[in-house]
């Protein structure tokens, strides 16, 4: 089976994008399964299963979605094969920033969206930073020259990935990514044995581990304090 | 230079020579290294790295591959002289029985109802097909296959795109907007040529603007000459591909001979009768397919200072208009 990770900052496509693509590559015989991870409410699940695509769905609770994502990760690609799919996407929102669910030797695709900002792409962290795919999508919203500056500002935090424009609306581009995912070279057994690209910090501070109380005396661990005397 | 010498090398002496290397560091918001590239990145701290999210390893590979990529852009000189469409299927599967071949100064029109495929056919162009599209069409660069790389490297793509959307999002006056357009496509002098795109987009658009308005401010047909402009001198694609833009507000005469005139291919999907009859050649697009090729005739060329007449005609009368008057004469 084929796997591939989408990851993205909420709203910025994600679904919509897998969405078109999964027709793309339906009609090039393709059989499609999704996994999807959230925090506490989606309901994207019910508009893949509108399209009879299998879902599986995983809420993470107060758990960083990523790493809820990586202790799920192995069990979902093995309910996939159960499927039967030929490729079986995951769609996780990135949430922390910090943390990316992106896999060693595995497809990984970050979704990003034309207003968010051309300062958004150097915030964003190891999910675009160690992706092999950028889409941006709503492109139709603004004109070429900004999805142009746009695009620039992606590939200079991410020089080696592919960069591609996808409508999520209308599913132009859609199409040619799918020829990417289907690609064999991301055809896989097993995830068992493979690696994160990028390390996740475990509970970096008290607060991770459910702290509310205000104040230093509270706080414990990796603790970084902002300078509020100076500058 | 060799990867080597561009890790190990001061990176003063390497802003000399390719001042685009301090780019990568800025747009991570990175300061810019003092001594080399290598030492930078040893002695980044574990803090920092974390923040970046990025493996030191990867930092520098991502760096190597900035500067291959940039380097690559500013040196292109890739002259295109002909583009070459060989027809695959139509909506039913039908073969679609042409092949055309297109010249450098060359404007083709697209026409066809709603639905019938125009845009995808643009969208062929812009992909390169290779048969692996839905419409199976073949399209060749100077008689060849086109670089596949060029698929994923919007920087890299010898096709500018002129779309329906003209709406800015980012909060900037229209100088610094194309300031800043012209930055990412690493031109030389690019204070230089804001100014003359500014300039340019004035005399089309048929009200003024000036440099410092913000870009959300301009009008329809403002912003509309603006990217006209703007794609005219900034981009070095040779093809130019243009989806039904709206055309109100702007000179279409001139906004096309700007377009052509440093001897690019134009291919543009239109409604507009004026536009359609400055064409070369107009496809016919039906269920998916072109199924007829029309040639401007003489007879059509001769209309066409007809037409722009009764458009100038119509132009006033929306004018008038718009001044409160009446048109109990026309
Ligand atoms: N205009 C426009 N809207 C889009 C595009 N892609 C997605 N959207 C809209 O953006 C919103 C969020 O999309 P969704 O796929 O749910 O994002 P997700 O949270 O990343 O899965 C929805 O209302 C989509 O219809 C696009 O390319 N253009
Ligand atoms: N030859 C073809 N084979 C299959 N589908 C096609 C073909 N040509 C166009 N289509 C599809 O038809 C739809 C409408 O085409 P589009 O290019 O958007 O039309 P237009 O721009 O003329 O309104 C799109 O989904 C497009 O992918
Ligand atoms: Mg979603
Ligand atoms: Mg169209
Ligand atoms: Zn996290
Ligand atoms: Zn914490």
């Amino acid at each position: 089976m084929r796997f591939v990770t989408v990851s993205g900052p909420p709203s910025s496509g994600k679904t919509s994008v897998i969405l078109k693509t999964i027709e793309a590559l339906t009609q090039s015989g393709m059989k499609s399964g999704v996994v999807k991870f959230d925090c506490l409410y989606t309901d994207d699940d019910k508009l893949y299963e509108a399209k009879g695509i299998p879902v599986k769905k995983g809420l993470s609770g107060a758990l960083c979605p990523d790493h809820y994502f990586v202790s799920n990760v192995s069990e979902s690609f093995e309910w996939g094969k159960k499927q039967g799919v030929d490729i079986l996407i995951s769609e996780s929102a990135g949430l922390c920033n910090r943390c990316s669910p992106h896999i060693k030797e595995i497809l990984a695709v970050c979704v990003i969206d034309n207003l968010s900002g051309i300062n958004t792409p150097k915030k964003i962290g190891p999910m675009l930073k160690s992706a092999d795919i950028v889409i941006i999508t709503k492109g139709d919203i603004v004109s070429q020259a900004e999805r142009e500056v746009f695009a620039s500002r992606v590939a200079a935090v991410n020089p080696k990935a592919s960069i591609m424009h996808v409508n999520g609306i209308t599913g132009q581009g859609a199409f040619e990514l799918s020829t990417l995912f289907a690609d064999e070279e991301t055809e896989t057994d097993t995830l068992n044995g493979k690696s994160l690209r990028f390390s996740m910090p475990s509970a970096l501070c008290s607060y991770c581990l459910g702290e509310k109380r205000i104040g230093a005396e509270y706080q414990m661990g990796n603790v970084r304090k902002m300078d509020v005397d100076n500058g | 230079m060799d990867r080597e010498t561009l890790l190990k090398i001061d990176f003063r002496l390497l802003c000399d020579e390719f001042p685009f290397t301090k780019d990568f560091f800025e747009s991570q918001g990175l300061p810019i290294p003092e001594g080399s590239v290598a030492e930078f990145v040893a002695n980044l701290s574990e803090e920092k790295l974390e923040d970046l999210g990025i493996e030191p390893d990867e930092f520098i590979e991502s760096f190597v591959a900035f500067v291959d990529a940039v380097g690559s852009l500013t040196e292109k000189t890739s002259k295109i002289d002909s583009l070459r469409i060989i027809g695959g299927q139509n909506k039913f599967g039908e073969a679609e029985d042409i092949d055309i071949e297109i010249k450098a100064g060359e404007i083709i029109c697209i026409v066809g109802p709603t639905g019938s495929g125009k845009s995808r056919l643009l969208a062929d162009i812009e992909w390169m097909a290779m048969g692996d599209t839905p419409t199976k069409r073949h399209i060749k660069i100077n008689g060849n296959d086109a670089d596949k790389s060029w698929r994923f490297s919007p920087e890299h793509k010898p096709v500018a795109q002129l779309s329906q959307n003209m709406n800015f999002v980012m909060d900037l006056s229209a100088k610094e907007f194309v300031l800043i357009h012209a930055e990412s496509r690493f031109v030389t002098k690019p204070e230089e040529k804001v100014d003359l795109i500014i300039e340019k987009a004035n005399e089309l658009a048929g009200e003024k603007f000036d440099a410092d308005t913000p870009v959300t401010a301009l009008s329809g047909g403002q912003s509309r000459a603006l990217m006209i402009a703007d794609t005219a001198f900034l981009s070095k694609s040779p093809i130019v591909l243009i989806d039904e833009i709206e055309n109100a507000g702007i000179d279409r005469k001139k906004a096309l001979e700007l377009l052509v005139g440093e001897e690019k291919i134009v291919l543009m999907s239109t409604h507009d009768p004026i536009l359609a009859l400055m064409g070369d050649k107009r496809l016919v697009i039906k269920n998916g397919g072109v199924s007829k090729i029309i040639e401007t005739s003489e007879a059509e060329q001769a209309n066409l200072t007809g037409l722009q007449e009764l458009d100038k005609k119509l132009n006033d009368l929306r004018n008038r208009i718009r001044n409160g008057e009446t048109l109990e004469t026309i």
